[in-house]
């Protein structure tokens, strides 16, 4: 009479089957179970099958044809769509631009998160208001912060905060982001990044550093364990699960860098031709100007295969070091 | 950890540590200032090569000048901002919750099926759908309108899923009270279930009204017309083309923030549970 444990519903099953209740009752399930199943889940796993199911597959579809301009091809390419993205230098270079990117950007936020959580955690004064601090950028959009840092901190003008700060010691104003050499606005971009991006993981990491039992700790100081060796020992092993979880989603995360680039280095609608991530370079080609669904699709059908391919390298490369 | 280490090094230790949050803190707060300041500056002390991090003098009519200039739509794209963002919220709320619901509390055959084809989308990187998704969309004709901004981020499995965790963990002598009282499952969930979760809900609630406030890919492809622009876009649009006063587009971006600011400063615990449970996946 109660939402029903799963074994008596077998039973109820078995009995249903047995006596060969009408069809109508046997949909509708014992109360009414299967019924009441489907007006709770129904209208989710509909939008889900419309708004993400049907638009991959077809966009799978859509890789083998050639679809300019529509999305009821009749041009079948087979896989020319395919081997035209791995042959466009420009494709390559942004999984390049991508690499360079995570590679940089993932230690590091990892790290800095790490380092504030440990330094908020072992704070007593004012601990609320150093978690907040370091938590609010998590309210600012990529836009806002892109419009602080382009146009007031690294603003390529004498009037730019940096450009001030140097123009004190007598240097000349740097063009931090209409330059390539050096690649200044590598370092607009990934500031602004890091400074959107620290206090969500310092919050991860500040809660799995609570869950921490402290009895270890007890237990280790009484075993003369020093500060040190109880880091070692248990603090790092400890987060293991955490630091696991923040790498991957730090990786998919700076896969999925988008909006930064787009609001830092387009000026007046042109975005320059280097410094572009996977997304920003599939927004251009399918669409931009272009609206090439075929190469489009088959660019997201190969970073797909990109990031589940890393992520999977990731997990087992994690799980092995897990062992010892 | 119990005992106080009153060491000279323990001291310089804490010494160092304060010093490092101090100065963090600092540079974590100077991008805030500069919005303030640069909203509150004329544009000729903006530009000028002399650097204040006190403005020589101050200008609130920046932010009366926004909603008057007609080149910046600030008024049309705060409300679409608004009405995306609850509509967003409230419909994640109602489906999620419903759905794990369903998924953790009626028993049926295929339910185990029906959770892996919801959490296999998991394993998608919701910037890869996006092409897909803006063909979809293009398709049904609706681009530039408010109902392609909004239906196509309804359906957000990894709130689902932490829903059904949730409910899984709520106990289970109360719904049975409920059923026994002849409510039904509709009943118990609405009058029961419901009015015991509103916790959660407000973390899932706030996590999901963030993410929308401040979404920018979906509404630059989908929002095309101006009279669909989120206030990201808004703010964009003009900071690439660099077409309007640099002071009138701080004051715009201060008052884009300043709802999320107030849910930070009013929600946070709300706001931190709500990132606990994403980031983690409901560990």
């Amino acid at each position: 009479m109660t939402a029903t444990p799963a074994g008596t519903d077998v039973a109820a099953r078995a009995v249903t089957a047995a006596t060969r209740a009408p069809l109508g009752q046997r949909l509708r399930g014992r109360q009414n179970q299967n019924l009441w199943f489907w007006v709770f889940v129904g209208p989710f796993v509909i939008g889900l099958i419309v708004f993400i199911y049907i638009p991959i597959l077809w966009s799978i579809y859509l890789s083998f044809f050639e679809a300019v301009n529509t999305v009821t091809p009749s041009k079948f390419v087979g896989v020319g769509n395919y081997l035209d993205m791995m042959r466009d230098s420009a494709f390559r270079s942004s999984l390049w631009t991508f690499i360079v990117f995570a590679a940089f950007i993932v230690p590091t936020t990892f790290a800095l998160s790490l380092l504030t959580a440990f330094l908020v955690a072992r704070t007593k004064v004012m601990q609320t208001f150093f978690r907040s601090v370091f938590f609010l950028p998590t309210a600012c959009s990529y836009v806002v912060a892109a419009l602080i840092w382009k146009m007031s901190i690294f603003a390529g003008v004498p009037s730019g905060m940096v450009n001030a700060a140097i123009g004190v010691v007598g240097h000349d104003a740097i063009p931090f982001l209409s330059v390539t050499k050096p690649p200044w606005y590598w370092l607009v971009i990934v500031t602004a990044r890091l400074w959107l991006q620290v206090g969500f993981y310092m919050i991860l990491f500040l809660a799995a550093l609570q869950r921490i039992s402290p009895t270890l700790y007890e237990a280790a100081s009484i075993d003369g364990a020093n500060a040190w060796q109880q880091f070692r020992y248990i603090t790092l092993p400890q987060l293991r699960p955490t630091s696991a979880a923040v790498l991957l989603l730090l990786l998919i995360n700076a896969f999925q860098a988008f909006d930064e680039f787009f609001n830092i280095l387009s000026t007046f609608g042109q975005y320059p031709p280097y410094a572009r991530p996977p997304l920003v370079y599939l927004y251009y080609v399918a669409l931009g100007q272009g609206q090439d669904f075929g190469h489009g699709s088959a660019g997201a059908v190969i970073l797909t295969l990109v990031i589940a391919l890393s992520a999977l390298v990731f997990n087992r490369f994690f799980s092995l070091r897990g062992e010892d | 950890m119990a005992v106080v280490d009153r060491s000279p090094r323990a001291r310089v230790a804490t010494a160092i540590r304060y010093a490092a949050l101090i100065l963090g803190a600092i540079l974590f707060l100077i991008p805030f200032y500069l919005l303030l300041r640069n909203a509150l500056m004329s544009e000729r002390d903006l530009g000028s090569p002399q650097w204040y991090w006190v403005p020589p003098s101050w200008h609130p009519e920046n932010f009366t000048a926004i909603f008057n200039d007609p080149a910046l739509p600030m008024a049309r794209s705060l409300v679409n901002s608004v009405a995306i963002a609850i509509v967003q919220t409230l419909g994640v709320l109602i489906l999620s919750g419903l759905a794990g619901y369903g998924l953790a509390r009626i028993p049926y055959r295929w339910s185990n099926a029906v959770f892996y084809l919801i959490t296999a989308t998991l394993l998608i990187p919701a910037a890869v759908t996006f092409v897909p998704s803006f063909v979809l969309v293009s398709t049904l004709g609706w681009i530039s309108t408010l109902r392609g901004l909004i239906i196509p981020g309804l359906f957000q499995a990894l709130a689902t899923f932490l829903f059904r965790q949730f409910f899984l963990g709520f106990p289970k002598e109360i719904e049975e009270a409920a059923f026994l009282d002849g409510l039904g499952y509709w009943g118990t969930f609405w009058r029961v279930v419901v009015p015991n979760s509103y916790g959660f809900a407000a973390a899932i609630g706030t996590i999901t009204f963030i993410g929308s406030w401040n979404a920018f890919l979906w509404p630059l492809v989908i929002g095309r017309e101006q009279t669909t622009w989120t206030v990201q876009i808004a703010l964009s649009t003009f900071l690439t083309a660099q077409s309007v006063d640099l002071s009138h587009l701080f004051a715009a971006a201060l008052v884009a923030i300043a709802p999320l600011l107030l849910m930070f400063l009013f929600l946070q615990r709300w706001i931190v549970e709500g990132v606990e449970r994403t980031g983690m996946g409901g560990d």
